[in-house]
């Protein structure tokens, strides 16, 4: 249609150069492709790819021991496991000013369970602790309220502590209605003035004062705070420079000056041994240094615990022999799946072959018998399988009555690995026939006769010629097989017994019982890499364009 | 405003019934329960009587009790709770409860007193286990065996579980280390009291173990509560254990030829827990079905239609007949003591500490 | 024209592997349906078990009952449960086909950038084991507020039904002879046109066929469903699930039989359809 006669570039209908016009024709052409594919993209990446990402950061994800202690997490810094002393005074006080807040804020049991998957006994050492740690520092209480009562009044702590700013805007929403859910309490800030001089204190009395006011909904002008807030004061003040104290104004120089000069004499006690009394396990040193293991933000740990290793202070070590677990696991799941698919073109291959090889008419009504089970529901198929298949199941029942097996030696073929294998191979062989078949469908019949009238006996041409040709069929179906039975939980979990279960029933259990999900988003890192690879290679050899499904 | 505020809290505490809060309670509640007969006998003996009372009101029940704490907490994770009252082992209320993700009562507050007056904290006594936990019944986890196969002497403790020889064939036990350890230290000849002791070693993990290995091969794992009952009316195994409702149901209501077996029952609780974050108005109704549903007669109404025992001292004289079968429930409540002989009591605060290691060890074993 | 009826010069030997064969396939069918064949007597069981009871071998007529039929008729639970499914597994069907179709038609065209990737992504709801989904969309929904909803249950049934249509689509048009849209729009038909009249009716078995494997994906889930919906949305699957688990009765095989009556009934419907658009591909230039 051109009129591409004259020299220069050839142009198209419209004038402009004919390469320009059939580049713009492409890209017009992948816009559409993309725009076409779009919609369901997206669908996809939200519904689908984002879950997983989001479960699979579970399994690096371990803020949670930075975030409940984070004084801990410092002051755990200058601490050397490999001393063999338990860690100092100072570590001891930050951490009671950490879990006094992480108990009132109910964090501090959670924070035990999840160590308490590196090191048995961490949970109830935390509960407990976290039911007592409220009452260190009790007899520093007790002492600077001796001193001076004012020391119990929680407007003292407010006047010294408090940011004369927010003390106005508090002063404001107290003024309002305290009901109104609309308007919450401005949330306590500490003044620069004694942040400097007494830190603990200020730190740990802005922690109590928000607690009051974010769990409880209580005033800190009504709280008096809790005991670990004394225990800061006395540690800063024996350390506190005299001098600044005295460089101080009104009431904070009045209150402090003389319970500065007091301190000296307080009757004292040491954290660790408070913390000895409640349970002596904190005398080990191996619970700290499980705690300071644990500190960083991410973590390799339970990836490590996946494949049978831990995370110990002094780095990766196996686990111990009775409880290595998942190394088998992902073995047995490797296994089985291999037998299941080989199971799988054993018997679909016949039937494959039978299929192309009958009129359509025929072949398109013994399909209908090889979708049927899979169109019934798979929990039905699987309790079938186990009435045929227990001891005193069908199978069983007509083998003794035909005499093949004795009464008293039933043959044991569920709860086992033999049954899980049967019930998924039947499950999962439709998912073999089918891309067999659609292969085997394509395969010219000539060349076998071709072959046979050149003189190969039967078997040869079908092992030289036709096999050959199907070996495509036989690879989508087995990857296809094996992809889907790796993940397979129900079935082995109601027919599988102890040694037929796979890593899926693992993971199943790490999610909805021991709630271990880190553990469980691991394993399935582990289980979809697997997946995947198989996957890359399967498009590979075939091309995932290559499936078909009847 | 502060003295208004304390005319308030003695106002309600006076009156002692949620009834105050009766113009703004939600018309919709979620109750979250085990599914199955259990289910039933809550439905029959508080539920339907309960929206009798109040017409309009939607209930909903959601099976979920088997995964109640992990969809709590990711429900709390989320900031979206969708629940409104869970029924769980208390197992379950004391992890649950740690985590604030239910929420903390007063007994004499929410719960109604027994009818001579007793407060409910005395009518419940010790069974509060938890601040969070609202106990209704009392259930163990026992062994049932079949009287056809089992010879002339029926088995008579629970170490007759471990003994092939004279009990062969196959038993169903639990796929999960707890209850099984105790009674394999037990059987191994470790006085009742010290089995804890024991368990918390290394060594005593190994004799336990070794105990099972005497019988793993002759052992089908159960793992949800309809097992066993199927195992033992296809006559796959010879004994088995389960929850005692359970084996109420297949001996009673089923007519298999299944017995008994009380030696050595664990006892175990089952009751409700609030979650935390409910609005006012949701909160409002919870509390206005609790203090129905767990008073004196509601929980031993209950016991008419399954065999556990009611959570109350004072419910215990009213247990009557079965709804439908009409026999008396009192001789088949755990709690009754000819079958109470000699009992084992759950040990939470234990089980909190070692599970997940003894449950790696327990799986590690299994898998070998 | 059959390749499997023996030739009139058959040896013995041949005859005899011939006929052993055909045995064989027959054993291997009977192993696809004969848990079929177990589910339907027991589900006229007149206990409440698992059990082929000494009646039922008898054929003692006492020892069969309708009563797990009924009890799924009138069981509010049961009921409940259908109307969930039936709910659930059309919206998800259409949401998979209609996004599914326009995507398999997308990836077909001549030049499409990072196939590979985008396939894979498609496909992955298919390969991604299917607890690990269940985990990861339970713990993201939960936080979007889609767990225990609707919506939510949907979305994920409509997920893990896309890869069967993609597959199915895409397999029909690799065959679709191209020059046929091509013709359309040179006589002047406009693209929603010749898409609905021209490429829709020669993919539509594929969409068919890939809409069933959707539908089936969802009608027979139970594990995403377990942990992505709640109460409100509980699905014959599931029902079923906790049937099995928390009370084993009969009336789940009675449910299955209904549902594998229905199968066969859509089943057959799928060959009358494939055996019309044969007819039609016939027609077909190619």
């Amino acid at each position: 249609m051109s009129d591409a006669t004259d020299t220069g570039p050839v142009l198209a209908a419209d004038g402009r150069p004919l390469k320009r016009s059939l580049q713009r024709a492409l890209r017009a052409e992948k816009l559409r492709a993309l725009a076409l594919i779009a919609p369901l993209l997206i669908f996809i990446l939200v519904t689908f790819i984002a879950p997983i990402a989001d479960m699979l950061f579970r399994s690096v994800e371990n803020e949670i021991v930075s975030d409940t202690l984070p004084r801990t997490t410092l002051a755990l810094d200058g601490w050397d496991h490999k001393s063999g002393q338990i860690p100092s005074e100072d570590v001891f006080a930050a951490f009671t000013y950490d879990l006094v807040a992480a108990a009132e804020r109910k964090q501090h049991t959670r924070l035990g369970t999840r160590l308490n998957y590196e090191m048995t006994g961490i949970s109830s050492l935390f509960r407990k602790t976290g039911r007592r740690v409220d009452d260190f520092g009790e007899l520093y209480m007790d002492q600077f309220v001796d001193l001076d009562p004012a020391w119990v009044e929680p407007a003292t702590w407010v006047t010294l502590f408090a940011d004369p700013a927010w003390i106005s805007s508090f002063e404001d929403w107290q003024a309002g209605d305290r009901k109104d859910a609309t308007r919450p309490q401005p949330l306590f800030v500490a003044s620069d003035t004694l942040g400097t001089i007494l830190p603990e204190t200020t730190d740990s009395y802005t922690e109590f004062a928000r607690v009051a006011q974010t769990v409880n909904a209580d005033s800190p002008l009504e709280e008096t705070p809790w005991a670990p807030v004394y225990e800061a004061l006395y540690r800063d003040l024996s350390r506190a420079d005299s001098a600044a104290i005295a460089a101080l104004e009104g009431p904070a120089r009045t209150l402090l000056a003389p319970a500065q000069a007091a301190v000296a004499g307080f009757r004292t006690e040491t954290l660790s041994d408070l913390y000895i009394d409640v349970d002596k396990d904190w005398g080990d040193p191996e619970v700290w240094a499980t705690i300071q293991a644990f500190t960083p933000k991410y973590t390799a740990g339970y990836f490590l615990n996946a494949v049978d290793l831990q995370q110990t202070a002094d780095g990766i070590a196996v686990q111990p022999e009775d409880q290595r677990i998942y190394f088998l696991l992902f073995k047995r799941t490797m296994f089985m799946s291999m037998m299941i698919m080989g199971s799988c073109v054993l018997l679909g291959y016949p039937i494959a072959y039978l299929l192309s090889n009958l009129s359509l008419r025929a072949s398109n009504l013994l399909l209908i018998l090889v979708l049927l089970p899979f169109w019934a529901s798979l929990l039905v198929r699987t309790s079938a399988w186990k009435v045929l298949l227990q001891q005193q199941g069908v199978i069983n029942d007509v083998l003794v009555w035909l005499g093949l097996v004795d009464d008293g030696h039933r043959l044991v073929m569920i709860n086992n690995q033999f049954g899980t294998i049967v019930a998924m191979t039947h499950i999962l062989l439709p998912f073999m026939i089918l891309p067999l078949y659609s292969v085997m469908k394509t395969i010219p019949h000539t060349y076998v006769r071709a072959a046979k009238s050149l003189g190969a006996t039967n078997w040869t041409a079908f092992w030289r010629v036709y096999f050959p040709q199907s070996v495509p069929g036989i690879g989508a179906g087995c990857i296809l097989v094996f992809i889907l039975s790796i993940g397979y939980y129900i079935t082995p979990e109601l027919v599988g017994g102890t040694t037929g279960t796979f890593i899926s029933n693992r993971i199943a259990y790490h999610i909805s019982s021991s709630l271990n999900w880190g553990l469980a988003a691991a394993l399935g890192a582990i289980l979809l890499a697997v997946v995947l690879i198989l996957y890359w290679a399967y498009d590979r050899l075939v091309g995932i364009d290559n499936v078909s499904l009847g | 405003m502060k003295l208004k505020n304390i005319l308030l809290t003695t106002g309600a505490a006076l009156i002692a019934a949620p009834m105050a809060f009766a113009q703004d309670m939600a018309d919709s509640m979620t109750l979250v329960s085990w599914g199955g007969a259990y289910q039933k006998s809550q439905i029959d003996a508080y539920s339907d009587p309960y929206k009798a009372m109040h017409e309009g009101l939607e209930v909903v029940w959601d099976e979920s009790s088997n995964e109640a704490v992990a969809k709590l907490r990711a429900m709390n994770e989320a900031g979206n709770i969708t629940w409104d009252l869970v029924d769980v082992v208390a197992s379950d209320a004391i992890r649950l409860c740690d985590e604030g993700l239910a929420m903390e009562y007063d007994p004499d507050e929410l719960l109604a007193p027994a009818p001579d007056g007793t407060p409910a904290s005395e009518d419940f006594g010790d069974l509060i286990v938890s601040d969070c936990f609202i106990p209704q019944i009392v259930y163990s986890t026992t062994f049932g065996y079949r009287t056809d196969l089992v010879g002339d002497t029926p088995p008579s403790t629970v170490c007759d579980v471990f003994d092939l020889e004279k009990y062969p064939g196959k038993r169903s036990l639990e796929k999960r280390p707890i209850n099984n350890m105790e009674w394999a230290l037990y059987c191994d000849g470790v006085a009742k009291d010290e089995i804890y002791d024991v368990l918390e070693t290394e060594e005593g993990q190994a004799r336990a173990f070794a105990k099972l290995d005497t019988i793993k091969d002759d052992v089908i794992w159960w793992s949800a509560g309809a097992d066993t009952p199927q195992l033992l009316a296809d006559g796959e195994v010879v004994m088995g254990s389960t929850y005692n409702g359970r084996l109420f149901s297949l001996i009673e209501e089923q007519k298999q030829p299944v017995a008994m077996l009380w030696d050595m029952q664990v006892f175990d609780l089952d009751g409700w827990i609030i979650p935390t974050g409910l609005s006012d108005e949701r909160l409002a109704r919870v509390k206005d079905f609790v203090y129905y549903a767990t008073d004196t007669q509601r929980l031993a109404d209950q016991a008419k239609y399954i065999s556990y025992g009611p959570a109350r001292a004072s419910s215990a004289p009213l247990v009557g007949k079965h709804a439908e079968l009409g026999i008396e429930m009192g001789p088949h409540m755990p709690t009754d003591p000819a079958n109470a002989k000699n009992t084992l009591l759950y040990n939470y605060e234990w089980w909190a500490d070692y599970r997940d290691d003894l449950d790696a060890k327990f799986q590690s074993w299994l898998a070998q | 024209m059959s390749q499997m009826d023996l030739p009139p010069y058959a040896t013995t030997g041949q005859r005899i592997w011939h006929y052993s064969f055909l045995v064989i396939c027959g054993l291997i069918f009977f192993f696809l349906i004969a848990p079929i064949l177990v589910i339907i007597p027991l589900s006229f069981n007149a206990e409440n078990f698992f059990t082929f009871t000494p009646g039922m071998l008898a054929f003692d007529p006492e020892a069969y009952s309708l009563k797990h039929y009924k009890d799924f008729f009138t069981n509010p639970d049961w009921q409940q449960a259908l109307v969930n499914s039936v709910r659930i597994a059309p919206v998800a069907t259409i949401i998979s086909v209609s996004l599914g179709t326009l995507a398999a038609i997308g990836l077909s065209q001549d030049h499409v950038p990072f196939r590979r990737a985008i396939m894979a992504i498609l496909i992955s709801p298919m390969i991604v084991p299917l607890i690990i989904s269940a985990a990861g969309m339970y713990f993201f929904y939960s936080r979007i507020g889609l767990q225990g909803t609707y919506i939510g249950v949907v979305l994920a049934h409509a997920a893990l039904g896309i890869p069967f249509v993609i597959i199915t689509v895409t397999a029909t048009l690799v065959g679709f002879d191209r020059s046929l849209t091509r013709a359309a729009a040179n006589m002047g038909a406009d693209p929603m046109t010749t898409f609905f009249r021209v490429q829709m009716p020669l993919i539509l078995p594929g969409v068919i066929s890939g809409g069933l494997f959707a539908f089936i994906t969802s009608f027979d889930e139970v594990v995403v469903v377990l942990f992505v919906g709640s109460a409100k949305q509980q699905t014959l699957p599931w029902q079923m699930f906790t049937g099995l688990r928390e009370q084993i009765s009969p009336t789940i095989l009675a449910v299955a039989t209904i549902l594998v009556v229905i199968s066969i009934g859509l089943l057959t419907t799928v060959e009358v359809l494939r055996r019309r658009s044969e007819r039609l591909r016939g027609m077909s230039p190619g």
